[in-house]
């Protein structure tokens, strides 16, 4: 999935990284649980969280997460946004829940990791 | 090519810099991202354990034609149970660190999962050192 289709789908605010870029999706992981999200095996995955600290956007950094979408209003701060900038992650924001937003991306098209 | 770098205790606005600049190293040796990720996760996990349980130390790492092999040295508390803290959900963290997103009792697990050698060496009152070890 494109990622211009998911800003529209979520009706998200890019606050981190490129449009122009070229990012294709193939799957998704939900999770607050950064702890989770470092075991996953996959990678250039799409993670949709309601965790908005430096923390996220480190762990995002670690395991390869190509974008990440904030839910339900979380905003990312300052040093969030420009660490992401610094690693080439886009980072979303977005009105809806996780679930709602999950809900969306899921019915079409993004695949889950498990 | 040997990196080193000083943790400080309970500063989550610094964790992951050892592992942000090893990661860039081992980027520009042109290592394969799916054995990058594995390296970075492990530190990653390790930078953060030092952080959230300890009172501060060190984190060295020498990469060689082979592989990296990374040291984590704290001084102190030491961990009680290694055993223990090596099974899956056993956590001692505090609220803090679990709303940080971690602590949740996966950390050593994880780290075991993503080296090819491990070894915990811990005294109670004294400190930790972790040792790990992934070939390229």
């Amino acid at each position: 999935m494109k990622l211009s289709e998911i800003i529209e789908l979520t009706n998200a605010r890019l606050v981190a990284g490129c449009t122009e870029e070229d990012h294709d999706l193939q799957k998704a992981f939900s999770s607050d649980l950064m702890s989770d999200v470092l075991t996953l095996d996959d990678d250039h995955l799409l993670l949709i969280t309601g965790l908005a600290n430096v923390q996220l956007i480190r762990t995002a950094e670690m395991a390869d997460i190509e974008v990440v979408v904030l839910a339900r209003n979380k905003k990312a701060t300052a040093e969030m946004i420009s660490l992401a900038n610094e690693n080439g992650l886009v980072l979303l924001e977005t009105p809806y829940s996780i679930f709602r937003t999950s809900g969306i991306l899921y019915k079409n098209g993004l695949e889950p990791v498990y | 090519m040997n990196l080193n770098f000083e943790i400080a205790s309970g500063d989550f606005s610094k964790a992951g810099r050892a592992s942000s600049h090893i990661k860039k190293v081992l980027k520009q040796l042109q290592v394969e991202p799916k054995v990058i990720k594995r390296i970075v996760v492990a530190i990653y996990e390790a930078e953060v354990n030092v952080v959230a349980h300890s009172v501060g130390g060190t984190l060295s790492a020498v990469i060689d034609e082979i592989g990296i092999q990374v040291e984590l040295k704290d001084n102190g508390p030491g961990i009680e149970d290694i055993e223990k803290a090596m099974k899956k959900g056993y956590s001692t963290a505090s609220k803090k660190v679990r709303d940080m997103g971690f602590g949740a009792g996966m950390g050593l697990p994880n780290i075991k999962k993503n080296t090819d050698e491990l070894s915990i060496k811990s005294k109670v009152g004294e400190g930790t050192t972790v040792t790990f070890r992934t070939n390229f």
